[in-house]
């Protein structure tokens, strides 16, 4: 009782915060009689909606794919990756330090080689959100799968247990708190990156449309362009929050 | 008696570090009959942990004889040892029982038979109703005591302790002593339990075997002829004192 209160009181709290921002916002164009090309109301921003040329739900679907595609991909081919990390030691030492120094360049660099390599479109920008957040996924699950108490293997040596029971039996739901850790930072970082690809080179998608409606100087729908890649960001966010209260028992999750 | 269930002969065990050689066992040779309680003591060093692991078949022995098994009771290697550690080391994620039943599932056994053989065995082992509990709602000895199921749900005939109690309060551990005690008689298993507690060796031990350090050797083996079941009582009787003060004896501590 006292807790669901409290829960009640947390998401008041969350509501009217966001809410305040959107009337300060509100506030100070109206207030400040700022020009509506340097920034357009909360009214104006939704009103950006009914412009029917501006294709929203195409668009929206369009960064969403490469989102949702590249993230899906990075989470798949990272698990595999640690998974033959932490099966063969010396592809570890090798591929490891390499991984590492890959993640150094800069993936927004990448961009215009992925250009020169696929063009453009919505399998390249996946890509580039693919390489943006490739790498911390990777980098935690080996991390996940290493941290596995020796006594425990000795268990399942003792049993005559086969590498793969010790993955799916161990390993990897012990990694599972490793994984979710990484999958935050990348689901933030497939956002960046899909957008970054469709600046650089695209016909469609959101990031595509800001370039577009810069040349026209409609504001209010670049605002409602980076509003909805936020909302897309946020449902990436949520849906992993979501998977992990589901995964992960509570005591085992990593702050 | 019979044929020994264990029966080791000058079983010996060297670390090759860049170094030096390193001596973990010389000349280990005794005999271990069905259904015994075996108290490995020794301090840290002595090759205790190193012999458990020897005869989980972890570790490969360097020279001498060791055989385990008789004609009739033959050993399986593969699921005929359960071993419980230090740490329990249950999988956190996993409610108890489900922890009690990874061996079984490892080892493919039919899983109907199995969850009620875990339930029978949490009964046995006193954590009746905890079976859907996580790991983190039991105390460290509740927890303990589920690793012993775990240890016993595929029916091993060889249970290996390393230091089970080591990690708890002194009146814990007084208490799963007793509770070994039990769950052991009941069961029928032939253990061997490493401790560096004297008190706890021949407290529990059918026999105790006494390994020293530096260099690791085996220096003593006895049976300890105490009534079953055990009392706390008996750790005053004067008997109990004589084979404490034997092993402090060859420990250097008197």
């Amino acid at each position: 009782m006292g807790a669901s209160l409290q829960t009640v009181h947390r998401y008041a709290l969350a509501i009217l915060s966001h809410l305040a921002l959107v009337i300060a916002w509100y506030l100070f164009v109206r207030l400040g009689e700022v020009p509506k090309f340097v920034m357009p109301s909360p009214y104006d921003t939704v009103q950006a909606l009914l412009v029917p040329n501006y294709r929203w739900f195409e668009n929206i679907a369009v960064t969403s794919a490469e989102i949702f595609g590249g993230y899906i991909l990075a989470l798949a081919i990272g698990i595999a990756a640690a998974l033959l990390f932490s099966w063969f030691r010396w592809l570890e030492m090798g591929v490891m330090p390499l991984l590492v120094s890959l993640n150094m360049i800069p993936k927004v660099a990448l961009g215009p080689l992925i250009i020169v390599w696929f063009k453009y479109g919505i399998g390249p920008n996946a890509l580039m959100a693919f390489a943006i957040c490739f790498f911390p996924i990777v980098l935690t699950t080996a991390r996940g799968l290493r941290e596995v108490e020796p006594d425990l293997l000795d268990l399942v040596r003792t049993l005559k247990g086969s590498r793969w029971q010790v993955f799916t039996k161990i390993q990897l739901p012990g990694a599972l708190p490793y994984i979710f850790s990484g999958m935050k930072v990348a689901a933030i970082l497939a956002v960046a990156g899909a957008i970054v690809g469709e600046f650089l080179g695209s016909d469609r998608g959101l990031g595509y449309l800001m370039l577009q409606v810069q040349v026209t100087l409609d504001t209010a729908a670049m605002f409602m362009a980076v509003i909805l890649i936020t909302l897309i960001g946020m449902v990436l966010y949520a849906m992993v929050l979501a998977l992990e209260r589901i995964l992960v028992v509570r005591d085992a999750r990593l702050a | 008696m019979g044929e020994p269930f264990i029966h080791l002969a000058r079983v010996r065990k060297v670390y090759r570090t860049r170094g030096a050689d390193f001596l973990a066992i010389s000349e280990a040779s005794f005999d271990v009959e069905p259904g015994e309680l075996v108290s490995l003591v020794g301090p840290s060093g002595c090759g205790k942990t190193t012999l458990l692991k020897v005869l989980a078949g972890l570790h490969a022995h360097d020279s001498g004889e060791l055989t385990i098994g008789s004609r009739a009771q033959p050993f399986d290697p593969s699921r005929d040892i359960g071993m419980v550690f230090q740490q329990p080391l249950l999988l956190k994620w996993r409610r108890v029982i489900d922890n009690v039943l990874l061996p079984a599932e490892i080892l493919g056994l039919p899983m109907n038979a199995s969850r009620s053989r875990a339930c029978d065995l949490l009964a046995l082992v006193g954590l009746r109703g905890s079976e859907h509990k996580y790991p983190y709602e039991l105390s460290g000895g509740m927890q303990q005591r589920a690793a012993i199921a775990r240890a016993l749900i595929h029916d091993p005939k060889l249970i290996l302790m390393d230091e089970p109690f080591g990690a708890l309060d002194a009146l814990t551990r007084e208490k799963m002593n007793l509770e070994l005690l039990r769950i052991w008689e009941e069961a029928k298993k032939t253990i061997i339990f490493v401790t560096h507690g004297i008190t706890e060796a021949v407290f529990l031990g059918t026999r105790v075997i006494v390994l020293t350090a530096g260099p690791a050797r085996m220096a003593d083996n006895f049976r300890v002829e105490l009534p079953h079941p055990r009392t706390l009582e008996m750790k005053t009787n004067e008997l109990f004192g004589e084979y404490t003060r034997r092993i402090y004896r060859l420990l250097g501590m008197e």
